[in-house]
């Protein structure tokens, strides 16, 4: 019997960035093994459910070493998610897939981590230091956005001092708000975010979208139009609601 | 040295033209020196408006490809001795006109006269934004209605990124003209308001040029309307936006809107 696809719903694809360990091993192994075992027992948990990657970039070791390698990490419960820097020919199957494209942390991400390291204890007043998050990015333009522009910011925030012209266009990561008259597309919450939210003191929309639901202008209510308007997500559904 | 004004609005039949032929005779005739320069390449109408076309014998490509010297191109008004027309070709097309030439031709007459208008050609391509290109001031030509509106929203955002001021980070000063306004039409909602189209452009006004039949007979005689005649309605807007530009405070009228007796003492506030 064939399979009668009858769900035209497609499916939604997202981007999500995760912080991840990376080791990258000095040879000889076994005293490095060493040296990770000793951390270990000082950060109890440390490794676990954590995504690390492993990398090789630096490290002239065969496949065989590799997997051993591998079955040393898996013996410490250090599931490896990936592997940085390893020729092609260095991978077999059963081996975590290849990365690249990694980019390095901010001194501040990095300071955080290691301050976990230290013990059981003392790890919980860390995390509570680590819950104090930088402040998300924002952008501000002072100036109206015009037909034709856009204005792209999946870092965060954008606020527009202005109107957005019919035509135009903010694609942003978090909220969008916009003082003047919203005229163009607003798309918030680009990357993946729910509880972004738009606002703005008169809603005259072509498009609207929060995390890739959308409405246009056609199906909005009526009695919005005109209105200063913040419109949220809730159920993969657009609601909104007059500003006073 | 003279400014430079671009007249512009991205899309076409709204009155750039018009508008440049208009402004140029009403600033020659209050004695400054001004050159009109059409940059509409293969569609020219600028020496048709000013009634220069049996005179053309040089054009814009031959200044810029060296064929001829700029004083031989500019053709001298003949009823306002310090009114000149640069000619666009109309044989070549858009491509004719290079980065370099424009900035050289501009450069020239900037030294030469106390006004350069560019006449810019309809659309957002490179002839659009050549003429815009090396401009001082921008006048931004737009219909009460929500196309044009919306064609000169584009383009003052291009004022604002694909100029040499955008990109030495200083601001263009962009002023709207406002042609073809009808006050009744406006009041029963067949056109946009004033306060509307400029509540959605957000730059300052300034003049409205009322619709009237005295534009169209002005072209057909192959005169700007400020010199076909002078006490016409629309003659007497382009008058008073030409004064503005000059930098005097002249209040603004909307052609046509019926004022009370307090309306008539205060007159209207200029936006």
């Amino acid at each position: 019997m064939t399979k009668v696809l009858t769900d035209a719903r497609s499916i939604r694809i997202k981007g999500r960035s995760f912080l991840a360990v990376v080791f990258s091993p000095d040879m000889p192994l076994d005293d490095w093994l060493k040296r990770l075992d000793d951390l270990a027992s000082r950060s109890a948990g440390f490794f676990l459910n954590r995504p690390v990657v492993l990398d090789v970039s630096d490290l002239q070791i065969d496949r065989a070493e590799l997997k051993e390698l591998l079955a040393a990490f898996a013996e410490r419960n250090v599931s490896i998610m990936g592997i940085e820097g390893a020729r092609p020919s260095l991978l077999g199957p059963g081996m975590p897939p290849s990365l690249k494209g990694g980019r390095p942390v901010s001194e501040e991400a990095m300071a955080k981590e290691p301050a976990a390291e230290v013990s059981a204890t003392e790890m919980k007043s860390a995390v509570s230091v680590g819950e104090v998050r930088q402040a998300l990015p924002s952008m501000i333009i002072h100036e109206p956005i015009r037909s034709g522009q856009s204005v792209i910011f999946p870092e965060g925030d954008v606020t527009v001092i202005g109107s957005v012209a019919s035509g135009a266009e903010v694609i942003a990561g978090g909220s969008v708000h916009i003082y003047g008259a919203l005229r163009g597309r607003v798309m918030a919450g680009s990357v993946g975010n729910a509880s972004a939210r738009i606002f703005c003191r008169k809603l005259e929309a072509e498009l609207l979208a929060i995390d890739g639901i959308y409405q246009v202008a056609e199906n909005m209510a009526e009695s919005l139009r005109g209105q200063p308007v913040q419109l949220w997500l809730e159920n993969d559904m657009i609601m909104a609601e007059t500003l006073i | 040295m003279g400014k430079v004004i671009v007249v512009t609005s991205g899309k076409g039949g709204v009155g750039k033209t018009t508008s440049s032929a208009a402004l140029g005779a009403a600033l020659a005739k209050r004695g400054d020196k001004v050159a009109v320069v059409d940059f509409d390449v293969g569609l020219r109408n600028l020496d048709l408006v000013m009634g220069a076309e049996r005179r053309v014998v040089y054009d814009i490509v031959n200044v810029i490809q060296g064929d001829a010297k700029l004083p031989q191109a500019l053709i001298r008004d003949k009823r306002v001795e310090t009114l000149f027309l640069l000619p666009a070709s109309q044989t070549r097309d858009k491509d004719a006109l290079t980065p370099e030439g424009v900035e050289a031709v501009i450069a020239e007459l900037k030294r030469y006269f106390d006004w350069v208008i560019c006449d810019s050609p309809a659309g957002i391509e490179s002839g659009a934004t050549l003429a815009m290109r090396h401009a001082d001031v921008a006048v931004v030509v737009t219909n009460p209605e929500v196309s044009s509106v919306r064609d000169s929203d584009r383009i003052i955002g291009l004022l604002d990124a694909k100029t040499l001021k955008a990109e030495r980070g200083e601001r263009m000063e962009k002023h709207l003209l406002l042609t073809r306004y009808d006050a009744n039409r406006a009041e029963r909602g067949d056109m946009l308001k004033v306060d509307d189209v400029l509540e959605i452009l957000s730059i300052p006004l300034l003049g409205i040029i009322p619709e009237s039949m005295d534009v169209l007979r002005a072209s057909n005689i192959g005169a700007p309307v400020t010199l076909a005649d002078a006490n016409s309605a629309p003659a007497m807007a382009y008058f008073d936006a030409a004064r503005r530009l000059a930098g005097e405070t002249v209040p603004i009228t909307i052609p046509g809107e019926k004022r009370g007796f307090f309306g008539k003492i205060f007159g209207r506030k200029a936006a």
